[in-house]
């Protein structure tokens, strides 16, 4: 990891302005690195931020009543600094993204091939001839059954886990450097997300493509992710190895939420470590901790001052109360 | 962990608000310069009607020698002490009939959609509840009243009446209103019939009756009562064409403004004015009408609650 | 652990669910059926945890609502203490849906909008005559972890979470023997459905409680259950006590399914091994001959797979109450039969005399909810 990185993501802030109402500060200063070849998580629950990091990573948020500020670099170029037109170059070409929904993420009236073929003839300039030729050989290679033949199939005649292998070879169409995975297998059955897992792995392991996976499932994660990033009303709160993550999380919400999911190796009948309230008792970030209504760990200096992240030995945390090395 | 206790609590007194969806909806509405544009409208148009016999310096079928001093072919009175908007083509004070016409506008208007209402929201009620055959039954017969224009559905039922009066405008105008919120019903209905909650008082053991008319229907009914403000809209025009057609009321003393509107024509170039006043009126009405149903929509709309 | 009893309180045998697939524009002609539940048995005892579990489209939700009589069940009949509660209609069927509750999936559109958790509560209690004074409502508020002042509010008030216990104090306020939880925490957040499992738990065992918990997520569903059924397409093909399920798991696709479930734990991540099943769930609508599993199964045999529906069977060796409908389940488990490679089939084309064309993928997808 000693390598350049290729996004640089600094102090990022999403800010949704809604006129008559209060600001909603979807994303809070999130900053981190992606190597090229590396898959690194971000993981959280709804609200956390983690899919509005990606789409601002990706420009694909409205221009009206969002303020992005921070610093979005890919491979040293600023992504929020592009005109819309250099983005759209980008976009599909060194930065391409899965998301969570592959039916509506599909032009329905369209066939898979032709979708596919487009996007090589426009980034790769490739002939008509030669663009089909590559899709087959990309249907091929997501391991969607007969290509040829599903060239001309339209998104709806597939299923759920064929669509979404569709979507992920119109997303490495053009080889990008970076691929998103937002939820990617969120929709869809767990024999069918071991097997869009196992895809998304081999071609990261062939492609170098970076891959940024963004889930709710912490098992996900363990299994597939370097780096793992943990967020919480919009800022990172733990970040870590995988293995000392899960190992030791030293963070009140990930050592919780580790503690709090039923696992099927765990005992059963046990009562769960659950976390109390929800996130509608976060408090805001500017001068407390979010998570401090909630956490078992909570100081009266938690409800006053915003604690900082801190790196030591490759950890990242921002905790004034964390849980101790030895805890687990 | 004072100051903590003390914060979580203000937080939950907060929330202990306890407001239903309906007063959430009357929040927006509040806040909307369309809505309100609109209350205003239909609120002027509502006070005037109620106070019509007392602002009316005269009466609606009282003739004046001032006016008919003046009045021969080619030429009608305009403004002059005492009548401000002038006579009319029969030497009636204009402005008295214009406040009077008021409130046979509204009554026409607001009697025919509530009417149209009851029967659709019954025809509505009944089929989207059923279902089977009686659903398939009671469409086919919308599906027939809503393949005729609905002007032309209009004319011919006041045509059937015997002798035009007020009342059979009311009801050829109520029943043009029936199958627009009849199908509407039944399809807010049927979502609802198909929806979590509903399925959910079902497995409670809940009466079928009790689940149609406290769980389904007044899940339903919102965006028929929209479409009664706006349909009150049209059912004023409609009135006010059927009055114009010589459907309406055939009472040369009572003034209707769509019936003024149809017998200033013969005297549009004499005299504009007579036309212009109450057709100015309808579209001004049907415009407020139209303001109100269009935000109340968007108020009752869940997904609008942004 | 609760206390279970041998009594079952619910038998469900050989229950169908089939739902016409309809066409036409004026007269719906029938064009095929989906089976949505093909021939279902098993007992749920009083007082433990039955889990269902599966994937989308095996028909476990249908089943579920089949036994709470949401469903009108095509075939077979479903003992309920004693009773068959399959033919009932009318007031017979509503009077004794006090008896069995449902708690639903998501918990915002389950709950009236327009109505406050007071009006939510006693609506059920009236229906059946029972008393619902303010000290019994503030009780069920309460028993779920939510204050008094919750009375008052309306659903839209609450969040995900506090949704979910006001479905469950709905289930409760009319005092039922049996709750079927259909996907009870799959729609809240991670950090909150640890909060409504142990609801269940401690309302279980406060107030003797039977549930059947019918979810995806066989983490969930082994952690609430005393024992597991494993449905595939329509039928059961494996039932366990829940640590025997996990342990020793006998139907090829139940370890398939094991195997798929992400732990988050990278060690364990790093060394297991995967079964990846090939191919796609077969449409309900033209399930396969023989096992139904043989399209997508690492381990099947020639013919025998392809012909003969296995059913629910103890294997030599195993204990008493664990079952499977597997034809070669010694073999695989006794390592005799290796797994061997599978020829992905693309759903849709399994029906070859194609009378149904574009056969829809689930359920939901052919009753087009």
């Amino acid at each position: 990891m000693t390598t350049h990185p290729l996004l640089k993501v600094r102090d990022l802030r999403v800010v949704f302005r809604r006129r008559g109402e209060p600001d909603t500060v979807a994303v809070d200063g999130v900053s981190f690195d992606v190597a090229a070849g590396q898959v690194i998580g971000l993981v959280g629950e709804s609200g956390c931020g983690k899919s509005v990091t990606s789409m601002a990573v990706m420009r694909l948020l409205p221009a009206r009543g969002v303020e992005i500020s921070g610093s979005i670099e890919l491979d040293g170029v600023e992504l929020l600094a592009l005109s819309d037109s250099e983005m759209r170059e980008r976009r599909g070409r060194d930065v391409s993204m899965i998301f969570q929904d592959p039916l509506s993420s599909l032009n329905p009236v369209i066939p898979i091939g032709l979708q596919i073929t487009e996007v090589l003839r426009r980034h790769r300039g490739m002939g008509k001839a030669q663009a089909r030729a590559e899709a087959v050989e990309l249907l091929d290679r997501v391991g969607i059954p007969e290509p040829r033949r599903r060239l001309d199939t339209y998104p709806h005649q597939l299923s759920g886990g064929m669509r979404q292998r569709a979507l992920i070879a119109i997303a490495l169409a053009c080889r990008p450097r970076l691929l998103i995975a937002d939820e990617p297998t969120t929709a869809l059955d767990v024999t069918i997300q071991a097997q869009i897992l196992g895809l998304l792995s081999d071609l990261v392991r062939e492609t170098g493509t970076a891959l940024v996976m963004i889930t709710h499932d912490l098992g996900i994660v363990a299994g597939m992710c370097e780096t793992v990033n943990v967020l919480y009303g919009g800022r990172i709160v733990e970040r870590a190895q995988r293995h000392r993550l899960f190992g030791t999380p030293r963070h009140p919400y990930t050592h919780g939420l580790l503690r709090s999911i039923p696992r099927l190796d765990s005992p059963p009948g046990e009562k769960l470590a659950a976390i109390s309230g929800s996130m509608a008792d976060n408090l805001p970030w500017a001068h407390s901790c979010a998570f401090a209504p909630r956490c078992p760990r909570v100081l009266e200096t938690c409800l006053d001052i915003t604690p900082d992240a801190e790196t030591s030995g490759g950890r990242l945390l921002r905790c004034h109360n964390p849980v101790p090395a030895s805890a687990e | 962990m004072t100051t903590f206790t003390a914060r979580r609590k203000a937080r939950i007194d907060e929330l202990a608000g306890g407001r239903s969806l309906t007063s959430e909806a009357f929040r927006r509405l509040r806040r909307d310069p369309v809505a309100i544009t609109g209350a205003v409208v239909v609120g002027l148009f509502v006070v005037v009607a109620a106070l019509a016999p007392l602002l009316a310096p005269h009466g609606a079928a009282e003739t004046f020698v001032e006016l008919k001093r003046d009045l021969r072919p080619g030429t009608i009175p305009g403004p002059m002490e005492g009548f401000p908007l002038g006579s009319d083509q029969l030497g009636r004070d204009f402005l008295s009939r214009m406040l009077l016409a008021s409130q046979q506008t509204l009554l026409v208007g607001v009697l025919a959609t509530v009417i149209g209402l009851a029967v659709g929201v019954v025809i509505g009620t009944i089929a989207g509840a059923f279902g089977g055959w009686v659903d398939t039954l009671l469409m086919r017969l919308t599906d027939v009243l809503l393949a005729v224009p609905h002007l032309l559905l209009a004319i011919s039922v006041a045509a059937l009446a015997a002798n035009p009066s007020q009342t059979t405008v009311i009801i050829a105008v109520a029943i043009v209103g029936v199958p627009i919120f009849a199908r509407l019903l039944r399809g807010s209905m049927l979502a609802q019939r198909e929806s979590d909650h509903v399925v959910a008082v079902t497995a409670l053991g809940v009466r079928r009756s009790a689940v149609v008319l406290r769980h389904m229907l007044p899940n339903a009914i919102g965006p028929v009562i929209v479409q009664a403000t706006l349909t009150l809209a049209t059912a004023i025009l409609d009135a006010a064409a059927l009055s114009f057609l010589g459907l309406g009321d055939a009472d040369p003393g009572r003034a209707e403004w769509g019936l003024m509107l149809a017998q200033a024509q013969a005297y549009l170039d004499v005299r504009p004015a007579l036309a212009f006043f109450p057709a100015v009126a309808i579209i001004v009405v049907a415009l407020g009408f139209t303001l109100l149903g269009e935000s109340l929509r968007e108020a009752l709309d869940p997904k609008g609650s942004r | 652990m609760p206390s279970v009893e041998a009594e079952p309180l619910l038998q469900v045998n050989d229950l169908a669910v089939h739902f016409p697939i309809k066409q036409g524009l004026l007269l719906d002609r029938t064009v095929g059926y989906v089976y949505a539940v093909d021939g279902v048995s098993l007992e749920v005892r009083r007082g433990e945890t039955y889990g269902l579990v599966g994937e989308s489209g095996c028909g476990k939700s249908t089943l579920g609502k089949a036994i709470v009589r949401l469903v009108r069940p095509t075939a077979g009949s479903v003992v309920f203490d004693g009773a068959d509660v399959a033919p009932l209609k009318g007031e017979a069927l509503r009077t004794r849906r006090r008896r069995f509750q449902m708690v639903f999936q998501d918990p915002l559109s389950s709950l009236d909008p327009r109505q406050s958790v007071e009006a939510m509560l006693t609506e059920g209690m009236r229906a059946h005559g029972l008393p619902d004074g303010s000290a019994r409502l503030r009780e069920l508020v309460a028993a779920v972890g939510l204050p008094p002042s919750a009375l008052r509010r309306y659903p839209h008030e609450f969040s995900g979470g506090q949704r979910q216990r006001i479905g469950i104090a709905r289930a409760l306020s009319v005092e039922p023997d049996l709750i079927v939880a259909d996907e009870p925490v799959s729609a809240l957040d991670v950090s909150v459905q640890a909060q409504v499992l142990n609801l269940l738990g401690t309302l279980q065992d406060e107030l003797r409680l039977t549930y059947l918990v019918i979810a995806h997520d066989l983490a969930v569903v082994r952690h609430v259950s005393d024992r597991i059924g494993v449905m595939y397409l329509g039928g059961l093909v494996e039932e366990a006590p829940s640590q025997a399920l996990y342990d020793d798991p006998q139907h090829p696709y139940t370890r398939a399914l094991l195997s798929a479930v992400p732990v988050p734990d990278p060690e364990l991540e790093d060394r297991r091994e995967r079964i990846l099943l090939t191919g796609d769930l077969p449409s309900p609508a033209a399930p396969p001959q023989g096992c139904r599993f043989h399209t997508r199964c690492p381990w099947r045999q020639p013919q025998r797979c392809d012909d003969e529906r296995p059913q629910l069977r103890v294997i030599e060796g195993a204990p008493a109450g664990h079952r499977v409908a597997c034809h070669f389940a010694e073999g695989i488990r006794d390592g005799v039969i290796k797994p061997h490679s599978v020829e992905p089939v693309v759903v849709g084309e399994l029906s070859a005399h194609g009378t149904v064309p574009d056969l829809p993928g689930s359920v939901t997808e052919i009753l087009g909810r």
